[in-house]
């Protein structure tokens, strides 16, 4: 009997130490001597960047993507062959999986700490961004994150931690006033209890409550959950007008299916963690018409947008998913603070990151005193037909915003004038005294579109002004 | 009132489904003393294969009735072979070793199972093809779907049929003396090795249905769903008494009642103090607490004190 029960205890210890190890799929890192090579018409020094992301488990698509962003960087820098202080440079993408889990992340910063990495992207989750900045900070090693937006990460005060999108105060406070605009009176919150999870939810928490929402329901789940029926039948019982969900998209997305199943009709909304294409394949129909946001402006909406969008998808043959932009804008900050100090020792370059003014991709790159970035915007997203579609941006810089206003301007020029054009062949077809007429008409439609054209280009260059000056 | 019942008929579904994965554990464990760790992978391997054949079926254009019972077939052949697999080459060579190695083989092969899945289906979320009708009902306020209905309904025939083949066959009768004394069966003429390798069998191919609900009820798989899974329907079994077949039904719909009415109330049972993230917990709890006060469960251990 003892022998059975000993037995009974061993293995369930067992179990739950195989649920602590998990699976370690951390690929070897690309071994590279950092010595130059022998010297050859100028010596060749070797850079590597390490980058962190959850390469396996539930958000191992996101983990991808954001290599894959780090990948496309590194290599259009290879192929510009650049040279720093005096040397010519090659980059090596030191890539790691931290699984999204604390510990592990902590366990792969020591490592590539103890490689000495040149710089670090990353990592993605703010849970595991956060610990590692430590070690990253005490080790001197400059840390730009291209998707943690817990507001802690940069509020620690370590000299070597930056962001390139805005953080989950903002956010929070976006998304807050945003449900408060829909008209909505009480809201249910539900959270993964991770640290992402649970910055954005008290974010969102307190923008609802000062905009006079009431919140009915405080209910948790973590992240690698997929049955949610239980917290969401009490939700049910709230009768809650909205849910607000803290996590990503691996659980958003099963939660709006259950949502539907148990007849619950209130809207969903969430952050940017499930602002993603995964999201809507895993909800299905119940994720058409519910909202979530995103740092920064749409691809499209940017100058080097869909310039981006192209070489990502010529290059990896797949969407983009989520942080990949970010993550190549991290690099590109990066290294271009290396050319600004002309070196490649962290030491020396880490006072230039704070210096940037780099124009990205997702936008004009400054950070402010703690390493976040200046006048990060937040889109808002609805989710319609398989598609992120456009709603609005809160926040953010003026220029950006006056720029894409400007873009849209230009777009309207163009087509006014490409009816114009089609107005006249029309016109050109007809014969007699019509075409007389039709020409006097075309003239001052012409006239009328241009000069319509013109105050739109000369209102957003104006405002554009405005903002340059305000700055 | 009407999220008791809701919480319920939540309860009761997810019980339904840890009781046929239970009962693989059960089984092998009556005749054979030995924990299968790999049964929740077996599990899991149901499910991604269902989903890669109804998937790639329904693509291609075949009706999904049609579809949905070819994947079903399919995948429980698949399991049926992976368990038989499992005991010859893992299980088989260890049966006179001490009762340790087998215990260890089996959580090695539950690590292997895991990594075998993630090469051949990635580790994204993958969706599971909507086989079976989406009708949705309502019952004093309580929602519940077809799918919902149907997965009681296959749990409660299932475990039906597999105690009429362990009372009233005589592969049943022999699989009772093999648990019994494997020796005395064995000397009254009963093939030990096909009993044990039956047991695997229908084991498995349970764990293959189970696999098949758990994917229509979520719509989502992954390789590592059938960790917790396991782990959560090998604790029903203690529950109701490992080794018994009963218990290790009424111990995985009683889990399922525990985990989604604790999860519902804990906020308000522990004034806020505990949340629902704790939902997990329950089972765990629930563990230790029957290993702590009964050990034998709550029907104690089928026929054969092994001590």
């Amino acid at each position: 009997m003892h022998a059975k029960l000993s037995i009974v205890a061993l293995s369930v210890a067992a179990a739950f130490a195989l649920s602590a190890c998990g699976q370690k799929d951390a690929p070897p890192p690309v071994a590279a001597p950092a010595a130059p090579a022998a010297p050859a018409a100028k010596p060749e020094v070797v850079v590597k960047l390490g980058h962190v992301a959850p390469m396996t488990g539930p958000q191992a698509h996101l983990g991808k993507d954001n290599e894959n962003g780090a990948v496309l960087a590194i290599e259009e820098l290879n192929a510009k062959g650049l040279e720093i202080g005096g040397a010519k440079v090659k980059f090596e993408l030191m890539a790691e999986d931290d699984q999204a889990d604390p510990k592990q992340g902590s366990i792969v910063a020591q490592k590539l700490v103890d490689a000495k990495v040149n710089g670090v992207i990353g990592h993605l989750n703010s849970g595991t961004t956060i610990p590692a900045s430590k070690l990253y900070a005490d080790a001197g090693i400059p840390q730009i994150s291209g998707s943690a937006t817990n507001p802690k990460y940069t509020q620690q005060g370590f000299a070597t931690a930056f962001r390139v999108m805005a953080n989950d105060v903002q956010q929070g406070k976006v998304l807050g006033e945003f449900a408060a605009k829909q008209g909505v009176k009480t809201v249910a919150i539900v959270d993964d209890r991770s640290a992402y999870g649970q910055g954005l939810a008290d974010e969102f928490k307190k923008a609802a409550e000062a905009s006079g929402i009431k919140v009915v329901a405080n209910e948790y789940t973590n992240d690698k959950a997929t049955d949610f029926k239980a917290i969401l039948t009490k939700i049910k019982s709230t009768k809650a007008e909205l849910v607000f969900f803290g996590g990503m998209d691996a659980q958003g997305g099963p939660m709006t299916k259950q949502m539907r199943e148990l007849g619950i009709k209130a809207k969903f909304l969430g952050g940017d963690g499930v602002c993603t294409p995964e999201f809507m394949k895993l909800g299905g129909e119940a994720s058409e018409g519910n909202y979530c946001s995103l740092p920064g402006m749409p691809l499209e909406k940017l100058a080097k947008g869909p310039a981006f969008k192209e070489r990502f998808t010529k290059r990896f043959g797949a969407d983009i998913q989520l942080y990949s932009p970010y993550v190549y804008d991290a690099v590109m900050v990066m290294v271009d603070s290396m050319q600004r100090a002309n070196s490649v020792e962290s030491g020396k370059f880490l006072p230039e990151i704070g210096k940037t003014k780099f124009d990205g991709v997702t936008a004009l790159i400054e950070f402010d005193q703690l390493g976040d970035l200046k006048g990060g915007a937040i889109s808002l997203y609805q989710y319609k037909g398989g598609k992120l579609e456009y709603v609005e941006t809160m926040g953010g810089s003026a220029i950006d915003l006056a720029k894409s206003e400007v873009k849209d301007a230009v777009a309207a020029v163009k087509e006014a004038g490409s009816a114009v054009a089609g107005a006249a062949s029309e016109a050109g077809q007809q014969v007699g005294k019509d075409a007389a007429k039709a020409g006097a008409e075309i003239n001052d439609a012409a006239k009328a579109a241009v000069a319509a054209g013109a105050d739109a280009v000369k209102g957003a260059a104006e405002a554009t002004k405005a903002a340059v000056e305000k700055k | 009132m009407d999220i008791f019942l809701q919480q319920i008929i939540n309860g009761l579904v997810q019980g339904s489904i840890y009781a046929l994965v239970a009962l693989g554990y059960t089984m092998v464990y009556g005749i054979m003393g030995l924990i299968n760790f790999a049964h929740g992978e077996v599990v899991m391997i149901g499910t991604l294969v269902t989903i890669t054949v109804a998937g790639t079926l329904i693509k291609a254009g075949m009706p999904v009735v049609l579809a949905a019972m070819a994947g079903i077939s399919v995948s429980v052949l698949v399991c049926i072979a992976l368990g038989w697999g499992l005991e010859r080459i893992a299980y088989r060579p260890l049966r006179n070793a001490p009762r340790l190695t087998p215990l260890i083989t089996a959580i090695g092969m539950s690590i292997i199972l895991q990594n075998l899945a993630m090469i051949v289906w990635g580790r994204n979320y993958l969706t599971f093809p909507p086989l079976f009708p989406k009708v949705h009902f309502e019952l004093a306020g309580a929602h519940f779907t077809a799918v919902q209905v149907m997965i009681v309904l296959v749990s409660a025939i299932t475990m039906g049929g597999l105690i009429l083949l362990v009372y009233r066959t005589k592969l049943g009768m022999a699989m009772r003396a093999t648990a019994q004394n494997p020796a005395v069966a064995s000397l009254m003429g009963v093939n030990i090795n096909r009993v044990i390798a039956a047991a695997f069998v229908i084991g498995s191919a349970l764990g293959a249905l189970a696999g098949i609900m758990v994917g229509s009820y979520y719509e989502i798989a992954h390789y590592q769903m059938g960790f917790m899974l396991g782990l959560k329907a090998f604790t029903a079994a203690v529950l109701g008494g490992i080794g018994n077949l009963a218990g290790a039904m009424i111990g995985g719909i009683l889990l399922g009642l525990i985990e989604a009415l604790g999860a519902g109330y804990i906020g308000d049972l522990t004034g806020g103090f505990l949340g629902s993230h704790y939902q997990d917990i329950f089972a765990f709890v629930v563990l230790i607490g029957v290993l702590m006060f009964k050990p034998s469960g709550l029907f104690g251990e089928k026929s054969g004190d092994r001590a």
